[in-house]
């Protein structure tokens, strides 16, 4: 049977993790080779890389990380932040990144992701959907995708961004409700619920959580296929051995190998 | 016993250098520290190469151009295969390539080494995804050496898997073992000293880096 997958995600800046995982001893917690080593070993199903690196002509420092991720962890690497281009995506494939996460250059051109999906494969494409609740009390939910960290409206509907990307050969979509990223309140589960029963591939659940019980309800009540989290694995609130644990408790089907 | 040279087949298909280096992992571990693993587009490595290993992510229809654009791959690949029965292992698209035609997009004809068409997963539960995309069980439909001593089964190790499209084997006997998703999807094919794996050996932690080992190791 298919596992539900958690997936730590680290921001990543001029090659150093940004706030640095604070649960283990590492060597260097600001070293993403050191955090994701940590992370295999502690039985993540998978590893995201956000770059947040403001300058596009810094990028090889991410590239060094990714190849030496690659080289230490046998487990699969998305890698996301500042894509634009075919070229960004076939050097960071090279690099070893197993996935990349595209997120406005997809909002600009959603030919991009038929592009990206045409010349590497739909298996590798990961469109990252970042959403604003934008309906009030009482009137019919509704969700827009914005840019540049939540800053910038787009007016595109957030489903029908969905759809538009699944069309054009996206292979998974990334779900972050802008409203409850950092908030630890838990996902936006409407919105989540409301994209995985649009479209047919998977959903990772993203922004917002602050406890275990907020994973499970990503995946029973919001349909993902994996969940995301950053700060409860970072910051030593949680294991993933925990996490796991208490979604198998709930009884979700999790890998318990190690 | 001399060292062997295991050959990784480079036609720009995706990411080899992790690939490459979970095999080196997998001999260390192994004790076969002399093992050669190399990555190589030269066919004439390839032909020689005590063991080969054929990966390959993305389209069907898109991988079989890349092999055939380099010069020599294909017949390479089919003189250590099949003229001196060297142990050979397909990777994800690469084991898709075993058969006789994929069925992505166009209908791409294979190497028709595991007879049986790649195509589509269609689970028969509406809500399971396509792709199939992460961790699955395996269960093993007859024994092979490249399965030895990897716990199987519902409480077994996990595989990483992710694709949309799958081999049906005509032969019954080539599925060595499947995972279920929504119906019994192939996960491992094998006849002789060929075999391919669906899932990514070189992702999948601990159940990756055993069987890699055994394909080392393998007599067949």
């Amino acid at each position: 049977m298919l596992k539900t997958r958690i997936i730590p995600c680290l921001d990543v800046k001029d090659g150093r993790v940004v706030k640095g995982v604070q649960f283990l001893e590492l060597r260097d917690a600001g070293d993403p080779v050191e955090a994701a080593k940590a992370y295999d070993a502690a039985g993540a199903d998978e590893l995201c890389f956000l770059d947040i690196t403001a300058s596009h002509e810094d990028r090889g420092t991410l590239l060094d990380v990714v190849s030496r991720t690659a080289e230490a962890c046998f487990m699969p690497l998305t890698v996301g932040g500042g894509i634009r281009t075919v070229a960004d995506i076939r050097t960071l494939l090279l690099a070893g990144a197993d996935k990349v996460s595209i997120n406005t250059a997809a909002v600009n051109d959603p030919d991009f992701v038929a592009r990206g999906a045409e010349k590497f494969g739909s298996q590798c494409i990961v469109v990252a959907i970042d959403a604003k609740r934008t309906s009030g009390p009482g009137e019919p939910a509704a969700w827009q995708i914005f840019t540049h960290g939540g800053r910038k409206a787009t007016g595109l509907d957030a489903i029908d961004f969905a759809r538009t990307v699944t069309a054009r050969g996206a292979g998974e979509l990334l779900v972050t409700s802008m409203d409850r990223d950092g908030m630890r309140s838990g996902y936006d589960i409407g919105l989540t619920r409301a994209i995985a029963d649009a479209v047919t591939v998977p959903v990772i659940a993203s922004g917002g959580v602050g406890s275990l019980d907020d994973l499970v309800a990503g995946v029973r009540d919001g349909g993902a296929s994996a969940v995301l989290a950053a700060s409860i694995f970072h910051f030593g609130q949680h294991t993933v051995s925990e996490a796991k644990a208490h979604m198998a408790a709930a009884g979700l089907s999790m890998r318990l190998d190690l | 016993m001399s060292a062997e040279t295991v050959a990784i087949i480079d036609y720009g298909s995706g990411n080899l250098h992790s690939a490459a280096k979970a095999f080196e992992r997998a001999a260390r571990e192994a004790g076969l520290d002399a093992t050669r693993i190399v990555l190589t587009d030269e066919a004439e490595t390839v032909a020689k190469a005590d063991r080969v290993v054929l990966p390959g992510v993305g389209a069907y229809a898109d991988c079989r151009r890349g092999l055939d654009a380099v010069p020599g791959m294909v017949e390479a690949m089919t003189h250590a295969a099949r003229a001196r029965a060297r142990p050979f292992l397909g990777i994800c698209v690469g084991m898709q390539l075993l058969a006789t035609r994929g069925l992505e997009y166009d209908t791409t004809p294979g190497l028709g080494w595991i007879p049986g068409d790649v195509g589509p997963i269609r689970p028969d539960d509406p809500a399971l995804k396509v792709p199939h995309m992460g961790w699955n069980t395996l269960e093993v439909d007859r024994d092979h050496a490249l399965l030895a001593e990897i716990p199987t089964g519902a409480d077994g190790l996990h595989a990483y898997f992710v694709h949309s499209f799958a081999l049906s084997p005509e032969r019954p006997g080539d599925c060595v073992a499947h995972s279920d998703y929504g119906g019994a999807v192939t996960a491992m094919v094998a006849r002789d000293n060929v075999a391919g794996t669906q899932f990514h050996p070189e992702k999948s932690q601990r159940l990756g880096l055993a069987l890699l080992a055994n394909f080392l190791r393998w007599r067949p």
